[in-house]
């Protein structure tokens, strides 16, 4: 039962991590380890910030 | 031993299957054949070929730190696991071009399409991914124009920097056109495809507003909402007051289509695009996992025989013979040069190891591959009769059902006006006939196999749900392109003058996007007066667009092996450039020299220019003569440039190689050098 569980929540992190869900969560665990003692974005400016980012190149085919 | 042993299997049971295939010539093949035969190809060329390429060609060299781990930066540059990236790349490279490709194709029968995808995908275009993958990797994620000019010389760059804004325009337009086709007549799809946008709005604001970043459950309300958007219409369509509100010609949706594409590149990103990108990503892999279901479940007959008489060129869909338009026809899922822009842009800089690349390059083009062969597959189950009913432009079978009927009952696809009459009734539609573009077609063979599997009396529920599928990821493909342009005017622009360049000056945002959405706009208003249905002019067109960037990429990859010293095996991507080579230029030169009106653009614009000089037009075509004329001049200077280009980067590359040879001093390049990785083993927590 409990391999099950733990199977369904490697399922729900991978699909997380391939959407793209928990981007903010793993930008703020990577700007602890780096620059602590900077404020970090609000997940608003982050999304906002991705986004820009993602969408200023070719990011989509035919 | 066990490797040995799988690929002993895969080719045992790929050769039966394709034995299957051969043998099964003249009575109606199962699709669970082509499956099978596809997916053999696919393993063996990527158990084999794709790793003698990467062990022997590129030397790929997992000690070596990629630039996502050397330059890590938590934004762009973040070492990645490669299941991860490999999603990434594959949503970035599937588009709606390996759905309609194959089925404009199919005019030839299934079986130039299916082997040209195949064989394709697994010799040209896979390495080709992989190949750029790899080289970007290698340069600290540099993009294919960049990597031309550093490793060839200015011209290299600057010709796939021209060459990637034509093939943008060309794509949107060929796009748009594809979705009015749609649209047309269709009150339903209209209604469905409008409420589309207010979804994609609400999903911007939830993400933007509300919930910053949570990206599953706003793609869930999404996803609810355009289910929502495509049963309301349903409704709509029952609703006699209503519908006619929804009822448009083609003229009107073309506006409304190149409004929509000007907006999407002005509005902030976040607004509509992003969320709209979510959500037509969802679908996409959603609905290709369905397909791939109902497929296995109902192992449709093929009914389109394996070659038709149009291989000699006289195709109602458009001119030419098998040779070279099939090759032309089906860029997106056999070698598609507009990869080598996604292989050179962000997935380089998410990639961990170099060993990642065969997964990423050649494993997601592989897999796009076979949307292709599914997509054929949905073409080619239906009745020939009605494929060629469904995509034959009026100005070629004849205006009336009776006539079109007559026509294709004449060329040996018996079809009645009673079984399309009724085939539109169930999928929901007032007509089938005339309905160019593809799109139509896949969504009625879509309808039947999925309708066959989950629900038979949702016939035009599944019609339109392919339908919506097909035109949000085509809208989401029209929105990054047309933005994408614009980046690339401005750019431009900022040569001329300055401030122009500036990507956020208001004024400069408003005239590079005029200019980008007046191209694409220009050519599919042309494209939907055209009584031949556009589609015979711009795909051929969107397709040498295409091929022509493989080339440009071809020639980049095969140039930087040459320079490494690695002559014998860069022939890897020397022979699929000579073949592209090949096919793009007799493509090239009969669309500009050929005396057949029905293939050679002058000669069209010739004929069409001496009927309506001598006042033999119809009033109605009398109208748009001029603009027709104009436009299939401009299509052949096109063409004609689209070549030149290609030539121009072969010759540099073989300059490049000649010096090599020769031991004369060559450009430096930009390959960084190397640095021993710290990762290794690093991203076996999750599953590496």
């Amino acid at each position: 039962m409990s391999g099950a569980a733990q199977r369904l929540r490697a399922l729900w992190s991978w699909l997380r991590a391939l959407s793209g869900d928990d981007a903010y969560e793993r930008y703020r665990a990577r700007h602890g380890r780096r620059h602590p003692d900077v404020p970090p974005l609000t997940p608003g400016d982050f999304y906002l910030q991705q986004q820009q980012r993602k969408w200023s190149g070719v990011s989509r085919c035919c | 031993m066990k490797n040995k042993l799988l690929g002993t299997l895969l080719a045992v049971v790929g050769a039966f299957a394709a034995g299957g295939i051969a043998l099964n010539r003249h009575e109606p093949i199962n699709a669970l054949w082509i499956v099978t035969a596809a997916i053999c190809v696919y393993l063996l060329g990527y158990r084999f070929y794709a790793a003698w390429i990467a062990a022997r060609v590129l030397a790929i060299d997992p000690s070596r730190a990629t630039p996502a781990e050397r330059l890590n930066n938590g934004r762009d540059f973040i070492p990645t696991h490669r299941v991860i990236v490999f999603g990434h790349h594959f949503a970035a490279i599937a588009g709606p071009g390996p759905l309609v490709g194959p089925t404009l194709a199919a005019q030839f029968g299934y079986l130039p399409g299916l082997l040209w995808i195949l064989v394709g995908a697994v010799l040209g275009g896979c390495v080709q991914d992989m190949v750029i993958l790899l080289l970007s990797t290698r340069r600290d994620g540099r993009s294919l124009g960049q990597m031309a000019r550093d490793e060839l010389g200015p011209f290299g760059g600057f010709a796939a920097l021209l060459g990637t804004l034509i093939i943008m325009i060309i794509l949107s337009a060929v796009l748009g056109l594809v979705i009015v086709n749609v649209m047309k007549h269709s009150p339903w799809a209209t209604a469905t495809i409008l409420g589309t946008v207010p979804a994609a709005l609400i999903v911007g604001l939830y993400l933007r507003a509300w919930r910053p970043g949570r990206v599953l459950e706003a793609t869930l309300l999404g996803v609810a909402l355009v289910l929502l958007a495509l049963v309301a219409g349903g409704w709509v369509d029952h609703q006699p007051g209503i519908r006619t509100a929804f009822d448009y010609t083609a003229v009107p949706l073309a506006v409304f289509v190149i409004g929509y594409g000007f907006c999407a590149a002005i509005l902030p990103v976040w607004l509509l695009l992003a969320p709209r990108d979510y959500l037509s990503t969802f679908l996409k892999l959603g609905t290709i996992m369905l397909l791939a279901v109902a497929i296995l479940l109902t192992h449709p007959q093929i009914r389109m025989p394996a070659l038709t008489q149009f291989v000699d060129g006289s195709g109602p869909l458009f001119g030419g013979r098998v040779f070279p338009f099939v090759f032309i026809t089906i860029a997106c899922g056999a070698v598609s040069g507009f990869h080598a822009l996604i292989a050179s842009g962000t997935s380089p800089k998410l990639i961990s190891s170099e060993s990642d690349v065969r997964l990423v390059g050649y494993g997601s083009m592989a897999l796009e591959s076979f949307v292709a062969v599914m997509a054929l597959i949905a073409a080619t189950l239906l009745d020939p009769g009605v494929f060629f009913a469904i995509n034959s432009g009026a100005g070629v079978v004849g205006a009336t059902p009776a006539a079109a009927v007559h026509t294709i009952s004449g060329w040996g696809f018996p079809v009645t006006v009673e079984q399309m009459r009724a085939l539109a009734a169930a999928m929901g539609e007032q007509t089938l006939f005339a309905r160019t573009g593809g799109a139509p077609s896949l969504a009625v063979g879509m309808a039947s196999i999925l309708g066959s599997s989950f629900g038979r009396g949702l016939m035009a529920l599944w019609y339109h749900f392919a339908v919506m599928f097909e035109a949000v990821f085509i809208m989401a493909v029209l929105d990054a392109g047309t933005r994408v342009g614009r980046f690339m005017l401005q750019d431009l622009l900022g040569h001329l003058w300055r401030p122009l360049g500036r990507t956020s000056w208001y004024p400069s945002v408003l005239l590079a996007s005029a200019l980008m959405v007046g191209a694409w706009g220009y050519f599919l208003y042309i494209g939907v007066i055209d009584p031949n249905g556009g589609i015979n002019i711009l795909w051929p067109l969107f397709g040498i667009s295409n091929q022509m960037l493989a080339g440009i990429a071809l020639s980049v990859a095969t140039g930087i092996l040459v320079k490494a010293g690695r002559k014998r095996y860069a022939l890897v991507t020397a022979l699929p450039l000579a073949w592209i080579a090949l096919v793009t230029t007799t493509a090239a030169w009969q669309k500009v020299m050929s005396p057949d009106p029905r293939l050679g653009l002058f000669a069209a614009a010739d004929e069409l220019a001496g009927k309506f000089a001598a006042g033999l037009l119809p009033p109605e075509r009398a109208l748009v003569a001029p603009q027709l004329i104009f436009n299939q001049r401009l299509d052949g200077w096109v063409t004609f440039v689209l070549t030149a280009l290609l030539w121009f980067v072969i010759l540099d590359m073989l300059r490049v190689c000649v010096r090599r040879v020769r031991g004369l001093p060559l450009r430096a390049g930009s390959e960084a050098p190397y640095q021993a990785s710290r990762l290794q083993g690093a991203m076996a927590g999750s599953g590496a």
